[in-house]
């Protein structure tokens, strides 16, 4: 029997309010520790993502959606664009480097993507075991894309075999005739690269094969282009395939019905034309397309997702943007620009879910603090018989602060713990958060700060009461009855 | 040895006297009742002796000690160890098992939590297989006695009872009487019965009676004197 046990004891004598007390503080705090580790993670992946990566080129459409899909590869590509076009830009005096991504299909729900070597040094990335690719339907696969990824949930090995499937969700119709050969597992970076599947360039279009259709509308044949459209491009458009043609789901309506169609101003007739014509107007021979390849070989009507590109001068900034979205069919966008306005986005759920989070801390006190306070006249006989057998005043003090500080405590670590555990099942089981590769099992800064203000709650509420529990006038109070 | 002396002694709340008692003592081992009408100022008194008030005027010393001399936390502790105070509401700390109501009153007195002692006293009093059971499922007999436990547990060398039969009938008044003077006498404790029930005056002869706040006879047959106001 000490003040701690006579504490508890009072506590459980009012177990419903206790318990109430406890999650409603326990709620508020897990709400906080999500909102902050999920906030952090996603800051964090953002800044890592983007870090070297000046401008994202691909297709006309939502630069949010541009850079989404092809620096965080969470949402589905805008478009396509013309391979020959993207090469005559890398190779302009203001891009440093610049990194072709040819998308389309994933494997389990990574994605794969057609590359070059360039963007596993991009990411800083090492291999942990084989080699990089060397030649067609040859897979180097990201960290955790290969932890997750073998047979019966066992880790990939080389020399296993992966099939893509169509678009970013699992389960979409598989290329079961296409098995790439996983010849390389990279060594986790935390960054994006854990969570790719990376192929040639090539491969991408050896899966996807050119329909005849789009071989013919190579430059100087515009007559050819016009039944392309609905065969080729708008499919193409719809789930960011790297190749035109390819038998298709979704209906072509909905694709062209996407903003990226009508964003293409300057030319008014079918998308597929409109960069033949702007690459003209700039002052481009069309023939110059056949000759442009870097380390990929020169195949005329081929298509590219997107470019990553580094500037090499900051006078880039000012004028490759302007040159590529005045200049092409094509669009650039800031990852940097686009990061911002996502965080807005993002911004309005974090801060409602953060303003409900206080209404709850807030109510969690008042709660503590009309139960304490409420029941003090009833309780008042007992502390009185208290200090009849010796209890002294300080310690009546010290019993109403342990018991507010101990429900606070109890609240405080459930929270905490709640808070973890509910990051790491949404993070599993909402398909937004999941392509972000969020974990609850990590620290958020701040965390201990949250124990004090749970105990500063406790603290404050029951200090009043506390107080009141230290002046009672025994004499008064027994002679009441 | 006298246990209890008063002297001179008056409270007051504003103007009005409440309680006047000249002079009174109080030996180890005597069992005394303090007679009164309701508002007579019994309780008050009661208060005065057990240290929960300080009176406006005069002097009680318990065990020789001046209790106007200990203040804060040094009366709380003095009345946790020496006087044991069985209120007439009772006072048992409901959200406490029996037995902890015991180990708590040691553990108030600022005395090492002593289970067996705890244990024996209920075991005296009839209440050993009820020892783990909340205080509000036993009868009012039954939680008079816990309270009795409680009140001398420390082995207090005064014991102040306020109206401890008044919510009892005849049958169960004798009873607890009877318990109340022999555990008092088995402790040796000195004991103060502050009553308006009829049925006890017969058992106890040394008695004060106070109407009105002041004292309108002592009686104390030992000395072999009866002093009329």
């Amino acid at each position: 029997m000490n003040l701690f046990t006579l504490a508890v004891a009072y506590l459980r004598s009012r177990l419903l309010a206790s318990v109430l007390q406890v999650l409603l503080l326990a709620i508020g705090l897990a709400s906080i520790v999500a909102m902050l580790l999920v906030s952090t993670q996603l800051a964090d992946r953002v800044e890592r993502d983007t870090r070297g990566i000046d401008l994202v080129v691909g297709a006309k459409g939502s630069p949010l959606q541009l850079v989404l899909s092809s620096v965080f590869h969470v949402d589905s590509p805008t478009g396509n664009i013309p391979y020959a076009e993207a090469m005559k830009l890398s190779r302009h005096p203001l891009v440093k480097k610049a990194i072709p991504l040819a998308l389309g299909d994933t494997w389990r729900g990574y994605r794969i993507v057609g590359t070059e070597h360039a963007l596993v040094e991009h990411y800083g990335a090492s291999l942990a075991s084989g080699r990089l690719w060397s030649g067609q339907m040859q897979a180097v696969v990201g960290a955790e894309a290969a932890r997750a990824g073998g047979a019966g949930g066992s880790p990939l090995k080389l020399g296993d075999t992966v099939v893509g499937s169509h678009g970013l969700v699992d389960g979409g119709a598989a290329h079961d005739e296409h098995p790439y050969e996983v010849v390389g597992i990279l060594a986790p970076t935390g960054g994006v690269i854990d969570r790719l599947v990376l192929v040639s360039v090539e491969t991408v279009w050896d899966v996807h094969p050119l329909p005849p259709g789009a071989v013919a509308t190579l430059p100087g044949s515009p007559a050819a282009a016009a039944p392309a459209p609905t065969a080729g491009a708008a499919p193409a458009r719809d789930d960011g395939h790297g190749h035109a043609g390819h038998s298709h789901a979704r209906p072509a309506a909905k694709a062209g019905a996407k903003p990226h169609s009508h964003s293409h101003a300057p030319a008014h007739d079918h998308p597929h034309d409109g960069p033949r014509d702007s690459a003209a107007s700039a002052g481009s021979p069309g023939g110059d397309v056949a000759g442009a390849g870097g380390s990929t070989k020169p195949a005329p009507g081929r298509e590219l997702t997107a470019l990553l590109i580094q500037y090499s001068s900051p006078m880039a900034a000012a004028q490759l943007p302007r040159l590529v979205n005045a200049g092409t069919a094509m669009q650039a966008a800031s990852p940097a620009a686009e990061s911002v306005r996502l965080n807005r986005l993002v911004g309005v759920g974090v801060e409602t879910l953060r303003v409900f989070a206080w209404v709850l801390l807030v109510a969690a006190g008042l709660a503590l603090f009309i139960s304490l306070y409420g029941t003090l006249s009833e309780r008042s006989r007992d502390l009185a018989m208290l200090r009849v057998l010796g209890i002294r005043r300080r310690a009546l003090l010290a019993l109403m602060l342990l018991e507010g500080l101990l429900l606070c405590a109890a609240g405080g670590t459930i929270g905490l713990l709640a808070g973890h555990g509910l990051t790491e099942w949404l993070a599993r089981s909402v398909p937004a958060l999941s392509q972000w590769a969020l974990t609850g099992w990590t620290l958020a800064p701040g965390e201990g700060w949250l124990i004090a203000l749970a105990l500063l709650i406790g603290g404050v509420a029951s200090m009043l009461p506390a107080v009141l529990a230290y002046r009672i006038d025994i004499a008064k109070v027994l002679a009441r009855g | 040895m006298t246990v209890l002396e008063v002297n001179a002694l008056s409270h007051r709340y504003g103007n009005a006297t409440v309680v006047e008692m000249p002079a009174w003592s109080v030996e180890a081992g005597e069992p005394w009742l303090l007679l009164g009408a309701s508002g007579s100022g019994k309780t008050t008194l009661l208060h005065c002796l057990a240290g929960i008030l300080v009176p406006t005027q005069g002097s009680v010393k318990v065990g020789g000690t001046e209790l106007g001399s200990l203040h804060g936390s040094a009366l709380d502790r003095f009345r946790g160890r020496h006087i044991g105070l069985l209120p007439q509401r009772l006072h048992l700390i409901d959200c406490l098992s029996v037995i902890d109501n015991l180990l708590l009153a040691q553990y108030a007195a600022g005395l090492p939590r002593d289970a067996a002692a705890a244990r024996g006293a209920l075991e005296t009093l009839g209440l050993a297989g009820r020892a783990h059971e909340r205080p509000h499922r036993l009868s009012f007999g039954q939680q008079q006695r816990v309270a009795l436990a409680r009140a001398l547990i420390n082995r207090p060398t005064l014991v102040l009872a306020d109206e401890p039969t008044s919510n009892l009938d005849d049958a169960n008044c004798s009873a607890a009487l009877d318990l109340l003077l022999d555990q008092a006498s088995r402790s040796g404790a000195a004991l103060v019965i502050a009553t308006h029930d009829q049925r006890v005056k017969g058992r106890i002869e040394r008695r004060v009676e106070l109407a009105g706040g002041k004292v309108v006879s002592d009686m104390d047959p030992a000395a072999g004197q009866m002093v009329l106001a």
